[in-house]
């Protein structure tokens, strides 16, 4: 976990219009020239203004996803059963603040500042993954996002990792090597509660159910309804298109957790043997768009611990930050 | 060799100061005052729960005690001996960078002592442990010396904090009334008296190169209590979170 996923318009739907681009026509055809290579981008290297505009947006989202997708689980690494479970969980934790730090360092190398990202974060003018506007109740839930959720980003990130754009693409590759030794711990826990006694599977059952809508909202609205990616799927911004993410990850998951003698809360989920391709009712996409906007169950909840973190530690950053204080040792 | 007894409350003591001490450290994931400080406090949460498990684990293997999921997550408050400087909730980075400064160094001279303990699991503990605890040290002095010297907050709030924490850290050392010279003459440890002045020459340099004052040591009465069992009022909700899930059903398998 925890990034990728659905990636937000910009609050004021502006999206990438041919109008913006005021780019050196021939700098933007070597460019892109590049780009149909396989060649990565670099950071000193030309790019055109809106591919750094909607990188930073990417990348930003996802830092900002990996720290406030730390929160749901972190506040289970104090009730974790077991020294096994705890010390999983912690770790786990911790990886996802490392990737958050490991991105908004990716970010950075195009020019925002990780002050001016957790800034936007804050003052909510960045977004995240709307799967952490839910709240974790129980530990089954726990078991859901790292088995399911963890799942779900990794069929999203190491899409991305195909990507352009160099310093993401490391960021990427080395994540992607993490989030697969999560996604097993996740597994195992998962599998501990779906084959343990009747109360674990029932809080199984009861948090698959709930989990259900956010995880299929998780890659975003149906490809059919959003027009906009041409233009980053050709600048390999964006990697593959949402229907075909969420169908990757049906194809993967679904069979696994009817097999252990679970169900999902949709009656028409089922594959299509012709095409290929799942079926599933369409989940409520304007209950995904309530609570992109603020009008989820933790939104308020998650950006307030944010907040209170960066209020309480400032006095830390100054100190650590104090120019005048920066001294270094003589060269022997 | 000691008598299981003498060695079941020493080891108990020093495992519970580890769960416990990590358990707080754990709560600092996600919220710490810079991305680095939180996965540092996640990793030496790991450590100490890592120690408590191995602690535990020996309790288990070689003196007959329950199974360490078990002990830790079902035992009565009063069946704990941590000391009432880890049972202290976090309150702000300072005290909680004190805590861990004070701490790891106590932890630092207690396993360095045991490296020739005539208790072997202890050696090798005290092998184990070694490469961990230095960048521990490495850290809490590092940030202390760091925040003391970059202005006049940083160096009020830490010296507060030491105000605060130095008499709960003296109480890691409560020597055991009935245990303490049996554990000595057999060699195993050379007891709290000597590792509570080893400790304060170790603490004592990097607090003059932080140039916080350390209080006059015979003024201060170390706060005894944890390692008989009498605890502070935030153990009892420190535990019941800690449970919470297994004993749900302690027979299930989580």
């Amino acid at each position: 976990m925890y990034g990728g996923g659905y990636i937000f318009d910009e609050p004021n739907g502006k999206q990438l219009r041919e109008e913006q681009l005021h780019d050196d026509p021939e700098k933007l055809a070597a460019f892109e020239d590049r780009i149909a290579r396989g060649e990565k981008i670099e950071p000193g290297d030309w790019m055109p203004a809106e591919y750094r505009r909607q990188l930073i947006r990417l990348i930003e989202q996802h830092a900002h996803s990996e720290i406030i997708g730390a929160l749901p689980e972190g506040t289970w690494i104090t009730r974790a059963p077991g020294f096994k479970r705890k010390l999983a969980l912690i770790a786990k934790v911790q990886d996802e603040i490392g990737h958050g730090q490991l991105l908004y360092n990716a970010a950075e190398t195009l020019g925002k500042s990780r002050e001016a990202m957790i800034n936007d974060l804050l003052s909510g003018k960045s977004k995240y993954s709307n799967v952490f506007n839910y709240p974790a109740k129980t530990w089954a839930d726990v078991t859901v996002i790292g088995f399911l959720i963890d799942a779900a980003a990794i069929v999203n990130q190491v899409a991305n990792a195909k990507g352009s754009y160099g310093p993401y693409c490391r960021a990427l590759e080395r994540i992607c090597y993490e989030e697969s030794f999560h996604l097993k711990q996740g597994h195992d826990a998962f599998i501990e509660l779906a084959t343990g006694t009747p109360e674990q599977k029932a809080m199984l059952q009861d948090a698959l159910n709930r989990w259900w809508q956010p995880i299929m909202h998780f890659f975003g609205p149906p490809d059919k309804t959003s027009q906009h990616s041409e233009k980053l799927m050709q600048w390999k911004v964006k990697m593959a298109s949402n229907d075909e993410m969420r169908n990757q990850f049906l194809d993967s998951y679904v069979p696994k957790i009817w097999e252990l003698g679970l169900t999902l809360p949709d009656p028409l989920l089922r594959k299509n043997t012709a095409t290929g391709r799942w079926e599933y009712s369409d989940p409520d996409w304007n209950e995904f768009f309530r609570v992109i906007n603020g009008g989820g169950p933790c939104n308020a909840e998650r950006l307030q611990v944010r907040k209170w973190a960066e209020e309480e530690g400032r006095w830390v950053r100054k100190a650590l930050m104090n120019p005048a204080e920066r001294r270094s040792l003589p060269v022997a | 060799m000691s008598s299981n007894a003498a060695l079941t409350d020493l080891i108990i003591k020093m495992a519970d100061d580890e769960l416990v001490q990590g358990h707080r450290n754990s709560e600092w994931t996600g919220l710490g005052p810079v991305m680095e400080e939180d996965i540092a406090f996640s990793s030496m949460a790991q450590d100490k729960i890592g120690h408590a498990w191995a602690l535990y684990r020996i309790l288990h293997e070689n003196l007959g005690g329950e199974d360490p999921d078990r002990f830790a997550f079902m035992r009565p408050e009063k069946a704990f001996k941590c000391s009432h400087l880890v049972e202290m909730p976090n309150s702000g980075y300072d005290f909680s960078l004190m805590r861990h400064f004070l701490f790891d160094h106590a932890e630092t001279v207690r396993y360095e002592s045991m490296r020739e303990s005539s208790f072997e699991p202890f050696q090798q503990l005290s092998k184990k442990f070694r490469g961990e605890l230095k960048y521990h040290t490495l850290h809490a002095d590092a940030f202390l010396i760091q925040l003391c010297n970059a202005g006049e907050e940083g160096y009020a709030r830490m010296q507060t904090a030491l105000y605060e924490t130095i008499a709960l850290a003296a109480g890691i050392f409560e020597p055991s009334a009935a245990y303490e010279e049996t554990l000595i003459a057999d060699k195993v440890y050379p007891g709290e008296k000597e590792l509570y002045s080893r400790w304060l020459d170790q603490i004592y340099p990097v607090l003059v190169k932080a140039a916080l004052n350390l209080p006059d040591m015979n003024t201060i009465t170390p706060v005894y209590g944890g390692r008989q069992g009498f605890h502070t009022s935030y153990l009892v909700p420190l535990l019941k979170e800690m449970g919470e899930v297994f004993n749900l059903d302690t027979e299930a398998s989580w």
